[in-house]
């Protein structure tokens, strides 16, 4: 019906207009009222990105954060009526937004905020028993043909800037004296995982990075180690497998080529 | 501890379990979820929003599969845009029935509104002209929504900002028409009741009265804001971020004058203060519950 569709392009529009055929029982101007409307759709949704999005808004300001978001949801509104993910697109929105160009590591900063979030509402597993990662890491024969399941939350973010220690900083007592510190344009990877309940956020090493990515995408141990090792001289198997065991990663494991027990 | 209060009384049959008591209900918010679940409140039933748990996992199914143990819940769609002109979205359909059968709530309900349109979702919860033709059109989707979930549900009437020159209809007609015609039941809220009529200029008093009450299965109450629109007359807002205000308390208490003890609802989206503040208004409309029933009903304390 072409009333909604009046109403709903007025919603977002970027000048405030008011869709034909409203009334109001005093005769005053229906644009003033139409107006509620139009603040409730933009609010709620700069809201939902504000909350999604804390570290890239304390980084750029509110009020800068609100404009860019406002411009955001009015080109990129909301496909799906679960908003729990809405502004999964942001990153690249900020990446080609020229205003934010002086802050090169804002998009990657954003990225990691969505993870976040994609990882807090990820499907539960359960870890594999320590015992059972034992027994296999053990069994040197057969290691290196292990395909490990990772957790459904875990992700990763390899950036050209200090994704990391800038996301960490704002959670910092002293987020100024933490941010001194930070040198914005060393490469950091981040791990992020839901271990339990809680997010958490992992300053990983390119070899481990490479590694868990590998592993990821189901390539066996071995090669999964090797991999890593070609693209990182430094790259320590111990330190990523110790941190996969410890934050309660690995959910699963499988012989290749034999059939999942 | 306050003894609970019998059901509100339907047409027909005995007080079934798979009901909202007719107590005070608090809207579950994440930042209260601990604090629920290690000191129990005495809190009659919990609200959530459908759309917020339709995650895969994490602490929001934790979190609501423990606290479900132990009290009355109640699924409140906002996603569903049963006004809108679009056909039922059955994706969306099918992700609510998931949800209703993992947590069996006592209660589901939605609102005379829509949400989404072109395939966009737009977030508020957008006004309906009332005339034959969105009747047809809402009952259709009402129907719909009925069979796929196998159950009732209750509908809200909105909170509105302006009216559409092509209304022939009065609201409350309209929603006495959609109950008669669908057999949903009533979901009132009174905040919403006094936003819109003063809105509209209309007296909410009269409002209440032209509605099929005794279909009513549950009642919200929030707090508005102000704002004044071209004229310089008030234009007030829904909120629900705010207590609820006296005027609103007072046209509930003539609400439960011709409903009965009902299970009422705070609702509380934004500016969420700590627990016990909601805890309290919810015992305030439990206590005035109470006091309807004293004159006719010998309660234990």
């Amino acid at each position: 019906m072409s009333d909604h569709q009046a109403f709903a392009d007025a919603l977002l529009a970027a000048e405030s207009t008011c869709p034909p055929g409203l009334t109001a029982w005093n005769g005053s101007d229906p644009g003033r009222r139409f107006a509620v409307y139009r603040n409730n759709v933009a609010a709620s949704l700069v809201d939902a990105l504000a909350e999604t999005y804390p570290v890239t808004q304390a980084l750029v300001g509110e009020e800068f954060f609100r404009a860019m978001a406002g411009l955001f949801v009015r080109t990129n509104p909301p496909r799906t009526r679960i908003l729990s993910f809405y502004g999964d697109g942001l990153a690249d929105f900020i990446e080609a937004f020229t205003p934010a160009a002086s802050l090169p590591y804002l998009a990657d900063v954003a990225r990691l905020e969505m993870l976040r979030v994609r990882a807090y509402h990820a499907e539960d597993a359960t870890p594999l028993d320590s015992g059972e990662i034992s027994r296999l890491l053990a069994d040197e024969g057969r290691l290196p043909q292990v395909c490990f399941d990772l957790h459904p939350s875990l992700a990763l973010v390899r950036s050209r800037h200090a994704l990391v220690s800038l996301w960490a900083a704002h959670q910092a007592e002293s987020v100024s004296a933490a941010l001194a510190a930070v040198v914005p344009d060393s490469r950091e990877a981040a791990l992020v995982l839901r271990s339990g309940l809680d997010v958490e956020v992992f300053l990983v090493p390119e070899g481990s990075a490479l590694f868990i990515m590998n592993l990821r995408q189901g390539i066996a141990f071995g090669p999964a180690a090797g991999l890593a090792s070609a693209g990182d001289a430094a790259f320590d198997l111990a330190a990523a497998l110790g941190l996969l065991i410890r934050s309660g990663a690995i959910t699963s494991a499988t012989i290749a080529g034999s059939i999942p027990s | 501890m306050n003894s609970r209060l019998p059901s509100v009384p339907m047409a027909v049959g005995a007080a079934s379990p798979r009901r909202l008591p007719a107590s005070g209900g608090v809207g579950l918010k994440p930042e209260h979820f601990q604090e629920i679940l290690a000191t129990r409140p005495d809190v009659g039933f919990f609200e959530i929003h459908a759309e917020n748990y339709m995650v895969d996992g994490g602490p929001f199914h934790h979190y609501l599969s423990r606290i479900r143990e132990h009290y009355p819940l109640s699924v409140h769609g906002v996603g569903l845009s049963i006004g809108g002109a679009a056909p039922i979205d059955r994706d969306h359909l099918a992700q609510l029935s998931r949800l209703l059968k993992r947590y069996q709530p006592e209660s589901f309900s939605e609102h005379l509104a829509w949400s989404s349109h072109g395939g966009v979702f737009l977030n508020d919860l957008l006004p309906v002209p009332y005339h034959a033709g969105t009747l047809a059109r809402v009952c259709g989707h009402i129907d719909q929504v009925q069979d796929r979930l196998q159950r009732r549900m209750l509908l809200e009437n909105p909170a509105t900002y302006v009216e559409f020159s092509a209304s022939t209809m009065a609201e409350a007609e309209f929603i006495a028409e959609l109950v008669r015609r669908t057999g949903c039941g009533l979901l009132l809220d009174v905040n919403n009741v006094y936003v819109s009529c003063v809105n509209h200029g209309r007296d909410p008093y009269d409002y209440i009265r032209a509605l099929p009450l005794q279909h009513v299965a549950e009642i919200h109450l929030a707090g508005f804001a102000h704002d004044v629109d071209a004229a310089g007359d008030s234009l007030l807002i829904d909120s629900h971020g705010a207590a609820v205000a006296q005027v609103v308390w007072d046209l509930y208490a003539y609400a439960l004058e011709r409903v009965g003890p009902v299970p009422t609802l705070i609702e509380r989206d934004n500016d969420i203060p700590a627990f016990p503040v909601l805890l309290a208004e919810a015992h305030r409309a439990e206590r005035m519950m109470r006091d309807l029933v004293r004159p006719s009903l010998a309660l234990r304390t």
